[in-house]
């Protein structure tokens, strides 16, 4: 048997609905027969009546109604068919479920799941990585998972938590990543994992990023290079003590990302070991992220504007140099 | 347009008998007389306090923006005088009346303005962002329009829990009702068809933009059909007319009917908030019918219609200003925030709080 990252979410969202009836899931062709853009939930409107259900183009709409909901003791899990359009409820997941605790006392456990990152040909709108846009903000938890485990855990965790959770998936991942069989129980939620043990240089990344890593290692590896890979999973809360005990052992960090290079997930990492471990680093710790434009069509330019297992190998010999 | 919005509300009125004011589901006993008299006690309290609220604004104690709901008082107290226990009620930033009404305790407002630890908002936000989300009076964001569609998720919960008989009121000004969010939230709600009322108070003015500048459609109300609600237009100073109107659509929406829209008609009778004179209102508007004083024209009809005597109506005067005065004395003897006491963490799961070292 053989399971992908997605049907892991579709997995997931299964068992969500099958054992709390809090559960029900919100979205843009979420329900009916047709079960979601990319199919995350195909069959679950059948298995579960009245709980998968279709909306309005109303992204804004969509988030405000969970957050009702969520309110009022439910648990819902809002689809956006893109993370992109996420824009959209920006207002909603920022400034009524992100500061609702903080103001009432009263939490809002809506989770957002965000179909994120590039695939060849998507373009500037049906592309986006916006993990670091909501990490910016309070009151939120920002999940990024990197694995068939993780992307099933990690769901189930989310809408378990009594605050809301920004749940980006990675379209990229969806069929790329397969395993054999579904895990009870993950990491705990912030806790970042060492995918990858090596000695020479840390790289900091997640979600898609994750297995660009990795294949970069492979590479250094035939160099008699070893990257110690730590993959965040939650890019809020970030796991500052992972990555500084990883430093510690290497003396050298990049941090890769994909999303846009201004501000960010790896601009924040590298300012936290400065800060905290500049006495660890053997040399100035290194980014890598997307280009500083939208987000290209043709596929020649879409596998140069976001970072790759080969201009990861090319930046990690470039510190390795140092 | 505002001949037609006042045509519309004069026609609804007579359709409707006049034993049928006061006859909504709150209080089916209750003739009509007294639903007036009790909704219009509140609306002197809710007055009588936000003319408190003013002048601790002008000395200096308050921080931050006093806004009132002078004029709208009729309006919003219908908005609250008609939901009971269960119903949930999301009010916005001119209704005073309505959340009094609903059940808010005085001392809240005061506790929230003042910035008392003890209040629903300890300090952490102020004046109108105010709520008990827990007893389903929902705590308005500044971002207009966004309260219709949590309003329609907090109905869904209900239908999802097998509930019966709950409605949700939420309300709304003419300038609120051009954002997007509006128009997502209200065609959401008629998408669910969930028991939702919304009550849009057109005061006339977006801070200071006048409706010439908002939008450019006849009659607002008019809007109704098109989203799948059943629309009711309102002369908002008469008391009650608001009742009746506002009344009958909760009601209709308890009942099952579509959601309903109701759209008044009246004159802010202040600035946007306390910081503004409104000098930009023209003087010629300000004679025009929809700028009466609701609370006055009310109290007019208790007198001519000899609902209340002078004894009982200076004594109402008199305990108004003692409940307001006993809040304001209550949260001025409170706590205050402390910074060095807050605990500054913006999620409930305490071990998911995210820690920057270098910024603590």
């Amino acid at each position: 048997m053989s399971i992908t990252y997605l049907e892991a979410i579709r997995e997931a969202q299964a068992k969500l609905l099958r054992d709390d009836n809090r559960v029900f899931i919100y979205g843009q062709d979420v329900g009916g027969t047709f079960g979601g853009a990319f199919k995350a939930t195909k069959g679950l409107a059948k298995e579960f009546p009245g709980r998968v259900l279709n909306t309005p183009i109303s992204e804004d709409a969509i988030v405000g109604t969970a957050i009702g909901a969520a309110m009022q003791g439910m648990r819902p899990i809002v689809e956006m068919q893109f993370a992109d359009f996420s824009s959209i409820a920006l207002n909603q997941i920022l400034n009524n479920a992100g500061t609702h605790y903080w103001r009432t006392g009263v939490p809002v456990p809506i989770t957002v799941r965000l179909p994120s990152g590039g695939t060849k040909g998507s373009g500037p709108f049906h592309s986006q990585s916006m993990e670091s846009l909501y990490a910016h903000y309070p009151g939120l938890v920002v999940m990024t998972p990197a694995t068939v485990e993780d992307a099933y855990t990690m769901l189930i965790e989310a809408v378990a938590i009594d605050d809301p959770v920004v749940y980006c998936e990675h379209k990229y991942l969806y069929y790329h990543l397969k395993s054999d069989k579904l895990p009870d129980k993950g990491l705990p939620t912030g806790r970042a994992r060492i995918a990858r043990e090596g000695r020479d240089l840390t790289i900091v990344t997640y979600s898609a990023m994750t297995q660009e890593s990795l294949a970069a290692a492979e590479e250094l590896a035939r160099e008699g290079l070893e990257a110690e890979i730590v993959d965040l999973r939650t890019v809020k809360p970030l796991d500052t003590d992972t990555v500084l005990a990883s430093v510690a052992r290497t003396g050298r960090l990049l941090c890769v990302g994909e999303s846009f290079p201004w501000g960010g997930t790896t601009a924040e990492v590298i300012a936290r070991v400065t800060s905290q471990g500049f006495h660890l680093l053997d040399a100035a710790p290194q980014r890598l992220n997307a280009k500083d434009t939208p987000i290209p069509y043709h596929p020649n330019l879409w596998s140069a504007h976001r970072p790759n297992a080969k201009n990861i190998v090319a930046k990690a010999r470039a510190l390795l140099r140092e | 347009m505002l001949q037609a919005a006042q045509r519309t509300t004069k026609t609804k009125m007579k359709k409707r008998a006049p034993a049928a004011v006061g006859g909504a589901a709150a209080d089916t006993t209750a003739p009509p007389h007294e639903r007036f008299l009790e909704a219009f006690r509140w609306m002197l309290l809710a007055r009588t306090l936000e003319e408190k609220l003013v002048s601790l604004y002008r000395g200096g104690q308050i921080t931050g923006g006093v806004y009132i709901g002078k004029g709208q008082e009729a309006v919003s107290v219908a908005c609250g005088l008609f939901l009971e226990k269960g119903d949930i009620f999301a009010p916005l930033i001119r209704d005073q009346a309505g959340r009094s009404a609903f059940g808010e305790p005085l001392v809240d407002v005061t506790r929230t303005y003042l910035g008392s630890r003890l209040g629903p908002m300890r300090g952490r936000d102020g004046n109108i962002h105010r709520g008990h989300p827990r007893d389903n009076e929902l705590a308005m964001i500044s971002h207009l329009g966004a309260m219709v569609s949590v309003t329609v998720g907090t109905l869904m919960a209900k239908r999802f829990r097998g509930e019966k008989n709950f409605v949700g009121l939420t309300c709304i000004g003419e300038g609120g009702m051009q954002a997007g969010a509006f128009h997502e939230g209200m065609n959401i709600a008629a998408v669910e068809q969930v028991p939702l009322v919304i009550v849009a108070t057109n005061n006339h003015y977006a801070y200071s933009t006048p409706n010439d500048r908002e939008f450019a459609c006849d009659d607002l109300v008019e809007r109704a059909i098109g989203y799948g609600f059943e629309g009711y237009a309102l002369d908002g100073t008469d008391l009650s007319a608001c009742l009746d109107v506002i009344g009958g659509a909760v009601k209709r929406a308890r009942a099952g009917r579509p959601p309903q829209l109701v759209v008044a008609s009246v004159l802010r009778l202040s600035g946007h908030g306390e910081h503004d004179d409104a000098s930009y209102v023209p003087a010629e508007m300000k004679r025009q019918p929809f700028a009466r004083d609701c609370l006055k024209l009310a109290e007019q009809t208790i007198i001519k219609s000899n609902l209340l005597d002078p004894d009982t109506l200076a004594k109402w005067r008199k305990d108004a200003v003692a409940q307001v005065d006993e809040a304001v004395a209550t949260a001025q003897k409170e706590p205050v925030p402390e910074a060095d006491k807050e605990d500054w963490c913006a999620l409930s799961t305490r071990h998911l709080v995210d820690h920057v070292e270098e910024n603590e």
